[in-house]
């Protein structure tokens, strides 16, 4: 039963990342108690500046859209799922994303590693804390070792795999992104 | 139909122009309408829709997509409504660039995600 959360006065939010196609709206919808929705930011060409439309209307205007699910997980707590825009041109979106972020899960495509390149470079850069989780479609003849290594990823990165479609399989793999965090969490405590 | 992007100066026109709320509200922070909604008092058809949105908490991104807004412009009026008392919004997080939820939220939001 989905709790009331009419009354919640406390949200948190994971990022799902990773290239396009690789699964990022499957997976919000596949664990999110609505469809997913869509919502959109601004930028204009000339200042990069999220909603920045001071000089509009002849500045060309992009619009970005982001799409996010929610999870009800107590009647005060929620927790919101949002998948990143798919091209990489849109940076500037990100810090607005990962801002009070829990972490992220990068979905990689083994088909398409390249395209969670520039995910995890931005990730690593903000210290935002993440997991790599292979989706596996019909190409699972690679070890997560093999996928740290090429990803050459740091050795604390937990490499999982998902199936972005199976609500039990993108519950696990947010558990555990959350316990790899509280993992980090309690390791600076000491 | 054009793929052109709409001018979007219609959406700016509600906020009066300004493009910067004074706080830059989490896309997750809850806003909760605090007042009857009936009461009335807004400056537009927009600002009512939020207000009567939000008697349900929702999150900042929840409501620009609901009443079909870009985020920035819905920043701006959450921000006009809560500094008038009409919306409160609730947020855990603080503006630097790495902050992040502590263990206590941590911890519940694991055993949330257990329970599902
Ligand atoms: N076979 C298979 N198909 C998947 C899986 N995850 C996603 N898909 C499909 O791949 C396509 C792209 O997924 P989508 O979630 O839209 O990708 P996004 O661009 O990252 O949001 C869709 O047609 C999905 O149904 C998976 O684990 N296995
Ligand atoms: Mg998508």
């Amino acid at each position: 039963m989905i709790p009331d959360t009419r009354q919640a006065t406390m949200s948190a939010k994971i990022v799902i990342a990773g290239g396009f196609g690789v699964g990022k709206t499957t997976f919000v919808g596949s664990v999110s108690e609505i469809m997913p929705l869509t919502t959109e930011a601004v930028m204009t060409s000339a200042s990069a500046g999220v909603d920045d439309l001071s000089a509009v209307p002849d500045k060309t205007t992009t619009t970005v859209a982001m799409d996010f699910g929610r999870v009800s997980l107590d009647s005060d707590l929620i927790l919101y799922l949002f998948g990143t825009p798919g091209q990489n041109r849109f940076w500037f979106m990100w810090d607005d994303l990962t801002q009070g972020a829990i972490g992220a899960v990068v979905l990689i495509d083994t088909r398409r590693l390249a395209d969670s390149f520039g995910a995890i470079d931005y990730f690593e850069s903000r210290n935002v804390p993440f997991v790599v989780a292979h989706n596996v479609f019909d190409d699972n003849r690679y070890t997560a070792e093999q996928i740290r290594e090429a990803l050459a990823l740091r050795a604390e990165v937990p490499v999982i795999t998902c199936d972005a479609r199976d609500r039990e399989s993108t519950k696990t793999t947010l558990i555990e992104l959350v316990e790899h965090v509280l993992a980090l969490v309690s390791a600076r405590a000491q | 139909m054009s793929n052109d992007p709409l001018p979007l100066v219609r959406p700016y026109a509600l906020t009066g122009g300004r493009t910067k709320p004074k706080r830059d509200y989490p896309l997750e922070a809850l806003v909760k309408t605090d007042v009857d909604p009936e009461q009335g008092g807004f400056r537009s058809p927009e600002e009512s829709a939020i207000a009567e949105l939000c008697t349900e908490s929702r999150s900042v991104a929840e409501v620009a997509a609901l009443i079909k807004l870009p985020l920035g412009v819905v920043r701006v009026l959450i921000s006009d409504l809560a500094d008038r008392g009409v919306v409160q919004v609730h947020t855990l997080t603080n503006d630097d660039a790495d902050s992040r939820p502590d263990a206590a939220l941590l911890e519940r939001v694991l055993s949330g995600l257990r329970n599902l």
